[in-house]
C-alpha cells in the first residue's frame, strides 16, 4: 500500500541511499554546523547588555535559549532550493519526473539524511557550550523533549514548503535563488535567531505573530529550552501554515511540470 | 603596473556589461541590500534598552560600527565571494592550470578577476551610514583623521581579504573546503557591534586571533578621536603579517598543485 506515492520499502531505499550519499560530504556538513554560531555570537552579546531585562529569560534561561535556537536551527536548515536549481539547470530533473514517486520526497529525504549526518556534529557544539557554561546545562523532560522535536520538525516542513514553492517559481524564471534571498533576510531578523521575539517592540512582535518565521525557531527552541509558552498556539500556528502552503506547493508545481519541457528545448 | 591597470580595467568593465545583462537580478540585490540594512539597524535598536549604550557606545557612535561592517560585507560581496569563491571551481575543472601559464601574477588575476556591482550599493551604504553616525556623534573631520580612517580602512581591507584568501587557497588540496568561508563570514558578522560589547575572552579572540576589531571598532574610534597608537601600530603589524602569510601560501599551495586528474 502505498500513501503519498510512499510504501516501506521506497522509505527504506530513499532514506539510506541518501544517508550514505550525505556521509560522503561529512567535512562539509561539519563546516555547515560550525557556521550556525551566531546564535552564541548573539547571545554573548546580550548577556552583556542592559537590554537584557527586557527579553524575560532571566539567568540560565537566556543561554538555554540560545543554545536551543542554534539546535533548531541546525536541524530545520533547509537548502532545497539550490539543489533544485541546479538539477533543473543540468537537466537532471528530467529521469526524476519520470519516476512514479513525487520528487519532492527525492529532496525530503536529501535533507533527513543530511540532518542525520549533522546530529553528532550538533551535539558536539552543543557539549562545547555545556563545558563553557556548565551552569546552564538542563535535560528536557520526555514530554518536553518529544514537543520540541515535533516543533522542529514542524519549523522543518514550513521552510521546507516555502523553499519549494519558490523552487517551483524556477519553472518560470531560472533566477529563484535570488528570491530565496528575499525570504532570508526577514527569517534571519524576525525568527528569534538573532533576538527572543520577545526583544521586539510589541506593535513589531503582534505583527510578526502573523507571519511564519517566528514558528521557525523562536517557538521551537522556547519549547526545547522549557520556557514557558502557549503550546496550543504555536501548533495551530505550524498547522495553519502548513496547511496553507501544502496545497498552494502542489498546485504550483503541477502548473510548473506541465510547463516545464527540459533543458534544450 | 600599467598593463596591471589596464587588466583590471577590461576585468571590471566586463564583469559590469554581463551583470547588465540581468537588470531584474540587479534590483533584486538592491532590494536585498536595503532590507539587509533596514533589518540591521532594527536588531541594533533592541540593544539600546534603558541605559541607551551597548558596552559604552551610543547610538550614533554604534551607527559608524555598523556603517563600516557594512562597506567590509560589500567589499565581501562584490569581490571577495564572486573571486575567491571561484578557486575551488578553476581546481575541480582543471581550469586554474589557464590563470597559471598567462603571463600576468596568478594571485592578482584569482583575486580581482571579476567583480558584482550590487556590493558597491553596499559600500555607499556603509559609508553613508558612517558618516551620518559621525555627524550625529560630533565628530569634527580635521585632515589627520580622515586620513587616519582611510589608513585604517585599508588595514581592515588588507585583513579581510587576507582572511578569505587563506581559505580560499586550501581549496587546492581540499576541495571541500570551500565552505569553511561561510563559517569565517558568520564569525565575521561579530563586526556589526562595538568590541566593548562582548565578554572579556571574545575580545582578546577577535583582537588577537580573528582580527575583527581591526575591521569596524577601531576604525570608527579613530573617527570619535579615542583610537590609541600602539592599537594602530599593531593593526598595521597584524595586516602585513596576514598578507604576507597570504602571498606565501599561495606560492607554496602552487607548488603542490598538480593539475586536475593527475
Amino acid at each position: 500500500m502505498r500513501i503519498f506515492g510512499l510504501n516501506r520499502r521506497i522509505v527504506r531505499a530513499l532514506l539510506g541511499s541518501q544517508y550514505a550519499h550525505m556521509l560522503e560530504y561529512r567535512a562539509e556538513i561539519a563546516l555547515w554546523a560550525l557556521s550556525g554560531v551566531l546564535p552564541f555570537i548573539m547571545l554573548s552579546l546580550w548577556s552583556g547588555s542592559d537590554a537584557r531585562s527586557q527579553l524575560g529569560l532571566d539567568g540560565v534561561a537566556l543561554d538555554r535559549y540560545f543554545l536551543s535556537a542554534f539546535l533548531v536551527r541546525q536541524f530545520s536548515v533547509v537548502w532545497m532550493v539550490y539543489a533544485f536549481e541546479e538539477d533543473a539547470l543540468l537537466g537532471r530533473l528530467s529521469p526524476y519526473l519520470l519516476q512514479p514517486l513525487h520528487p519532492l520526497w527525492r529532496y525530503v529525504a536529501s535533507h533527513l539524511g543530511e540532518q542525520l549526518t549533522r546530529l553528532p556534529f550538533a551535539a558536539g557544539i552543543a557539549g562545547v557550550f555545556f563545558l563553557i557554561q556548565p551552569q546552564a546545562f538542563w535535560i528536557p523532560s520526555l514530554g518536553g523533549f518529544l514537543l520540541a522535536w515535533i516543533a522542529t520538525w514542524m519549523a522543518f516542513a514550513i521552510a521546507f514548503l516555502l523553499q519549494s514553492l519558490i523552487a517551483s517559481l524556477c519553472f518560470w524564471s531560472e533566477k529563484a535563488t535570488a528570491l530565496e534571498r528575499l525570504l532570508f533576510l526577514p527569517f534571519l531578523f524576525l525568527s528569534g535567531l538573532l533576538a527572543p521575539l520577545t526583544a521586539f517592540p510589541p506593535a513589531v512582535q503582534a505583527w510578526v505573530r502573523w507571519t511564519p518565521f517566528p514558528y521557525l525557531i523562536d517557538f521551537p527552541a522556547r519549547v526545547l529550552s522549557g520556557d514557558p509558552v502557549d503550546l496550543a498556539a504555536g501548533f495551530a500556528a505550524q498547522l495553519a501554515w502548513v496547511g496553507l502552503l501544502l496545497p498552494l506547493v502542489l498546485v504550483l508545481w503541477r502548473a510548473g511540470v506541465r510547463r516545464y519541457s527540459a533543458m534544450g528545448a | 603596473m600599467g598593463r596591471y591597470w589596464r587588466t583590471l580595467r577590461r576585468f571590471w568593465g566586463t564583469a559590469l556589461a554581463t551583470q547588465l545583462e540581468y537588470q531584474l537580478n540587479v534590483l533584486v540585490e538592491l532590494l536585498a541590500v536595503v532590507l539587509s540594512l533596514g533589518g540591521s539597524l532594527l536588531l541594533l535598536s533592541l540593544f539600546f534598552g534603558p541605559g541607551r549604550e551597548l558596552g559604552g557606545w551610543s547610538w550614533n557612535q554604534a551607527l559608524i560600527v555598523q556603517g563600516f561592517y557594512t562597506v567590509f560585507d560589500g567589499m565581501t560581496t562584490a569581490w571577495l565571494r564572486p573571486n575567491l569563491g571561484a578557486i575551488v571551481t578553476y581546481v575541480r575543472e582543471g581550469t586554474l592550470d589557464f590563470v597559471l601559464l598567462k603571463p600576468i601574477d596568478s594571485q592578482f588575476w584569482v583575486s580581482l578577476r571579476t567583480f558584482a556591482p550590487a556590493g558597491l550599493s553596499e559600500v555607499v551604504l556603509g559609508l553613508g551610514l558612517a558618516a551620518w553616525g559621525a555627524h550625529q556623534s560630533g565628530v569634527v573631520l580635521t585632515p589627520a583623521v580622515l586620513v587616519t580612517v582611510l589608513l585604517m580602512l585599508m588595514v581592515a581591507a588588507v585583513i579581510l581579504y587576507s582572511l578569505w584568501f587563506l581559505i580560499a587557497a586550501t581549496s587546492i588540496w581540499f576541495v571541500k573546503t570551500w565552505n569553511a568561508t561561510e563559517v569565517l563570514r558568520a564569525l565575521l558578522a561579530s563586526g556589526r557591534y562595538p568590541l566593548e560589547a562582548y565578554p572579556a575572552p571574545l575580545r582578546l579572540l577577535f583582537t588577537l586571533v580573528l582580527p575583527v576589531a581591526f575591521l569596524t571598532t577601531v576604525p570608527a574610534e579613530v573617527l570619535l578621536g579615542r583610537a590609541s597608537f600602539p592599537l594602530l601600530a599593531l593593526g598595521i603589524v597584524l595586516s602585513a603579517g596576514f598578507f604576507a602569510a597570504a602571498r606565501s601560501f599561495w606560492l607554496f599551495a602552487l607548488r603542490h598543485y598538480t593539475s586536475a586528474s593527475s
